[in-house]
């Protein structure tokens, strides 16, 4: 009993003198592991951004193969000289392989070196990147899908802008807020109150402001041919000016030039709030028989459209935000809503460049129609069938419409 | 004491707005005035020290031109005194593009005008072309390419085809074609009636702060 005691102790004392020297031996080579240098990132390669204005460089390399080891980053220094003093210029985060320094001059040659940082702020320096200028480029290849669908839209713009020119006929369906236009001009005139335009809140560069311009145009050569009075306020310089240019020729070509007044377009304010509170004034004291709401609008829509129904004017709205169309909707006795605003001012003018651009714009919602029904499709396909066939084609639709960036 | 009379005019004038829904009164016209006024005159100013100063004057050289102090050289004195062609010189042609604009003020020559306004027209339609086409159009389309295996899926599909379908002008709306259309336009009310709602309620919003304003802030009945 006694020996098998002893032999029990020895074991387990025999068994704990393994394990200690088992954990320890785990131990040092864990903390070798921390004490071996940390491995730098490697292949370091650095090209001129492609496609762009010049200006900017992307810097590529491979992670250190220290990456799982508690690599925190990779930070990027640069210089114009091999052996010059290297300042660093951004930091990647941990398993980041790019870096893209836009702030290159064309002009200079630089040099790249990637820096891993670890837990314990170790570093690790990668070997030198070759000599790299930054330029600028003609072409951004990334876009090309861009170019060949736009230049199938705009080719078919032109054709049609062509074909319209010739004198041939463009069929365009009737749009519905349009045929009041009229109606509403003459109710106007027969109660001997004024007409109230409102050409949205932003400037000339908006479309949506060009576009209200446009129908100002047509709708102020109804108002001179029926002399009724008409008032356009509006909240940005250009706009007027643009407004009373537009209103002017309308006068001009309606063959009363002498009924124009310059009174008739008038500057408010930039401020949204202190425009609306300006027109909210104007159509409580005027109390116009016709309120015309085309353009860009935002939070304003709702208290203009309101008001303008509290005195009973008749309202034809146009705007292509979608957050405000609802209040037009709820608010107006016609709205044209989104691409109608710019269908309606092609309409009215009946100008072949408008014409055109309207037939060449339906043929890329063909396009549209057609791409989303075919790839919808061979998604469905695919998903049913796992065929790489489908696959690989739906693919390809997708890639035609996707915007890489470079 | 500053704060008290701040708020108690920020009180009047908030009346003198919301006066408006009863109906046009003097102190409504008053406020209307005075924000017009207000807003117009900072505007200037804004677009002065924003726009007109930093990017034409300061950039052209024509502060540090007329004596100002620590004013930056600019394009002007790069030409001139150094014989080097900033490229801050671009600006002059926005500065004539700017003057041009002007020359409406004056009858004879006032068809100048014209013409930077047709550059600002014709270069924004340029310049947002390739935006408007790549967000509204290409990112549109590829996000609505999906299979037709889920509820979502079909709507979403369905609803941006006789959405499209709804905006095509060369064909009149009859028939299989005119149905289309009207799903369309279904589905067009049906998002701005869940637009109305989600406003309406923001807009609310808004209100319970001008009010909790008029009886937190400035009353103190509302703690």
């Amino acid at each position: 009993m006694k020996a098998f005691s002893y032999s029990f102790t020895f074991c387990c004392l025999l068994g704990l003198i393994l394990l200690a020297t088992t954990d320890g031996l785990a131990q040092v080579e864990s903390s070798d592991s921390l004490l071996s240098p940390l491995l730098p990132p490697s292949e370091v390669i650095a090209e001129d951004h492609p496609g762009d204005a010049g200006g900017a460089i992307i810097v590529r390399w491979k992670l250190s193969p220290d990456e799982d080891r508690g690599v925190t980053g990779y930070e990027i220094l640069r210089s114009t000289s091999p052996t010059g003093e290297f300042s660093s210029i951004g930091f990647a985060a941990a398993g980041s392989n790019r870096y893209i320094d836009a702030n290159t001059e064309d002009s200079l040659t630089y040099y790249y070196k990637v820096l891993a940082i670890d837990v314990s702020k170790n570093v690790s320096e990668s070997e030198l990147s070759s000599p790299v200028r930054s330029s600028a480029q003609w072409f951004d290849f990334h876009l090309l899908n861009l170019l060949i669908i736009g230049g199938l839209i705009c080719g078919a713009v032109i054709y049609f802008i062509a074909h319209a020119k010739k004198g041939k006929k463009l069929f365009l369906r009737k749009i519905a807020g349009l045929e009041a236009v009229d109606e509403a001009i003459g109710r106007a005139t027969e109660m001997g109150r004024p007409i109230l335009f409102i050409p949205g809140i932003l400037d000339m560069d908006d479309v949506q402001t060009i576009a209200g311009i446009t129908i100002l145009g047509r709708v102020a050569k109804t108002i001179a041919q029926y002399d009724t009075k008409l008032n356009v306020p509006t909240s940005r310089s250009i706009v007027m000016s643009t407004a009373m240019e537009t209103v002017k020729e309308a006068y001009i070509s309606a063959g009363r030039a002498d009924a124009y007044s310059e009174d008739f377009v008038h500057y408010v304010t930039d401020e949204q709030f202190g425009y609306v509170a300006a027109v909210d004034g104007i159509m409580v004291r005027e109390k116009p028989a016709t309120c015309f709401y085309i353009g860009a609008f935002f939070a304003e829509s709702l208290i203009m459209a309101e008001t303008g129904n509290s005195i009973g004017a008749i309202q034809i709205a146009g705007t292509a935000m979608p957050a405000q169309l609802p209040f037009f909707v709820a608010a107006c006795d016609y709205t044209l809503i989104g691409e109608e605003l710019f269908a309606a001012s092609a309409y009215l003018s009946g100008e072949p460049k408008q014409l055109g651009s309207l037939k060449g714009q339906d043929v890329g919602k063909i396009i549209a129609m057609s791409a989303i029904v075919i790839g919808a499709l061979l998604e469905t396909f695919f998903a049913i069938s796992g065929s790489s066939f489908f696959g690989s084609l739906a693919e390809l639709v997708h890639k035609l419409f996707s915007i890489v960036a470079s | 004491m500053d704060s008290v009379f701040s708020h108690t005019i920020a009180a009047i004038l908030t009346i003198g707005i919301i006066s408006f829904l009863y109906k046009d009164n003097p102190l409504y016209k008053f406020c209307e005035s005075l924000f017009i006024g207000v807003s117009a005159g900072y505007w200037f100013v804004q677009q002065y020290y924003a726009n007109l100063l930093p990017k034409l004057f300061d950039n052209l050289g024509i502060t540090k031109l007329v004596g100002a102090e620590n004013a930056p050289e600019g394009a002007l004195q790069a030409l001139f005194l150094e014989g080097r062609l900033d490229d801050n010189l671009l600006y002059l042609i926005a500065g004539v593009l700017g003057v041009m604009m002007l020359l409406r003020l004056s009858p004879k020559i006032g068809w100048i005008a014209r013409w930077p306004l047709a550059f600002t027209v014709g270069s924004s339609a340029g310049l947002y072309f390739i935006t408007y086409f790549q967000s509204n159009a290409m990112s549109q389309l590829q996000h609505t390419i999906l299979p037709l295996n889920s509820f979502n899926n079909l709507v979403l599909i369905v609803g941006t085809v006789t959405g499209i379908i709804y905006f095509y002008f060369s064909k009149e709306h009859k028939g299989v074609f005119g149905g289309a259309a009207k799903v369309g336009i279904y589905f067009l009310m049906i998002t701005f009636g869940a637009s109305f709602g989600y406003t309406v309620m923001s807009r609310m919003s808004l209100l319970i702060g001008r009010i909790d304003f008029l009886f937190g802030t400035w009353l103190g009945l509302v703690k």
